[in-house]
């Protein structure tokens, strides 16, 4: 008897934890949103801020490397978007162009080129060098971009489109400051700053 | 999954050698399996809650190119704090007007973060407090980030502010020449060309 005693004392019983491990798992497997790939991946800098950015009625306008990519959230905003910048630019778009921008990740090209891009596979236009929006004076897309974003919002959701800025923590301050200004120039004063998240104590 | 031999599962009989080495194959080793779990539980953990977004609003004053060139808001420059944002985490702040600060409110290099500058925040709209004596009239900070700080450094100032609970403050892009040459360290290169509205 003893000895038997022995046996059962050195293994743990495992089944147990396994069964609430795995059903742990699954639970955040299944909670978890399947992310949208990054084109251009930004180190947001940290705050203790602890708003969370809405989920609908976004546009994310992701700043690294000086150039700026754009992101609206929302299918039809998406697609609404999509036309009537094709309206303002004269480039067509198919409904199948329409379909793939509506779930396609943020882009960083001119609208021109933008057709070639929606032609690419998901995994090609990761590879590709996007130069960005064009945002100078000449020729801004992005403020363009930003204006029919909330156009189409406010006739799809009758809702103002809120903004957000993600910069790259090491971005130099004018970009940045571009960006404000662009929107700005629209009488939009007040978006938001994407955060990373720190700790009560730094 | 149960498992099935525990050691009075069979009654306890004191088993032959023959059953006892069935006992030992019905038995799986799970360790494995669920370190495997915890793994993926870890990874899914940190991927769904920590990534996601925080973020920080932002109200900017209106800007309209007429209007602002002749409405100029005075404030009481004992109220006001300056804060000077330069490359390499370099910040400065003075209270006051810098030709004449205030007692105490000379320039002065600060660190970011618990112990620099947000210490000199606190103490310094304490002061204001003092000063005014009217809750409503507190410490106004101007933030002027230069063309060699980066967004990091916008972002943990506002923070601070955030934290210290500053009532007013904003972003004001002007740099004087004095300031340019005070957060580019004397150094001339680049002092000038932030310089609109000397």
């Amino acid at each position: 008897m003893a000895i038997k005693m022995k046996k059962k004392s050195t293994s743990t019983d495992m089944t147990a934890m396994c069964d609430v491990a795995f059903l742990l798992l699954t639970f955040f497997i299944l909670t978890a949103t399947a992310k949208v790939p990054e084109v251009m991946p930004v180190d947001t800098p940290a705050s203790t801020v602890q708003t969370k950015l809405p989920e609908k009625d976004l546009a994310t306008l992701t700043v690294g490397n000086g150039k700026v990519f754009f992101d609206v959230k929302g299918k039809d905003v998406r697609i609404r978007t999509l036309e009537l910048m094709g309206n303002k630019y004269g480039v067509k778009f198919s409904e199948e162009d329409q379909n793939k921008f509506a779930i396609m990740e943020s882009f960083g090209v001119p609208v021109q080129n933008l057709k070639q891009i929606l032609d690419m596979s998901p995994s090609d236009r990761k590879s590709v060098q996007q130069p960005g929006i064009p945002k100078d004076s000449l020729d801004n897309q992005l403020a363009e971009w930003v204006q029919n974003a909330r156009i189409a919002n406010i006739e799809l959701h009758d809702k103002e489109l809120e903004l957000a800025i993600k910069g790259d923590a090491k971005e130099e301050y004018p970009v940045i400051r571009k960006v404000m200004d662009i929107l700005q120039d629209q009488k939009i004063n007040s978006f938001s700053l994407v955060t990373g998240l720190r700790g009560k104590e730094k | 999954m149960a498992e099935l031999n525990t050691g009075d599962s069979g009654g306890g009989k004191k088993g032959s050698k023959k059953v006892r080495s069935k006992k030992q194959n019905s038995k799986v080793d799970l360790t494995a399996m669920v370190d495997l779990a915890f793994l993926l539980i870890t990874f899914f953990m940190l991927t769904t809650t920590l990534s996601k977004p925080q973020s920080m609003n932002l109200g900017l004053p209106d800007k309209d190119p007429d209007k602002d060139k002749n409405k100029d808001v005075k404030v009481d420059e004992n109220r006001t704090m300056t804060i000077l944002l330069g490359d390499n985490n370099k910040l400065v702040r003075y209270v006051g007007l810098l030709a004449t600060p205030v007692a105490g409110g000379a320039p002065k290099d600060f660190e970011y973060g618990k112990d620099g500058i947000r210490k000199e925040l606190l103490e310094r709209k304490e002061k204001v407090l003092q000063y005014t004596g009217n809750k409503d009239k507190g410490m106004i900070v101007i933030i002027k980030p230069s063309k060699k700080s980066n967004y990091r450094n916008l972002v943990d100032i506002l923070d601070e502010m955030a934290i210290v609970g500053v009532p007013t403050y904003a972003i004001v892009n002007d740099f004087t020449p004095e300031e340019s040459k005070l957060i580019n360290g004397g150094s001339t290169e680049a002092a000038a060309p932030v310089t609109t509205n000397p």
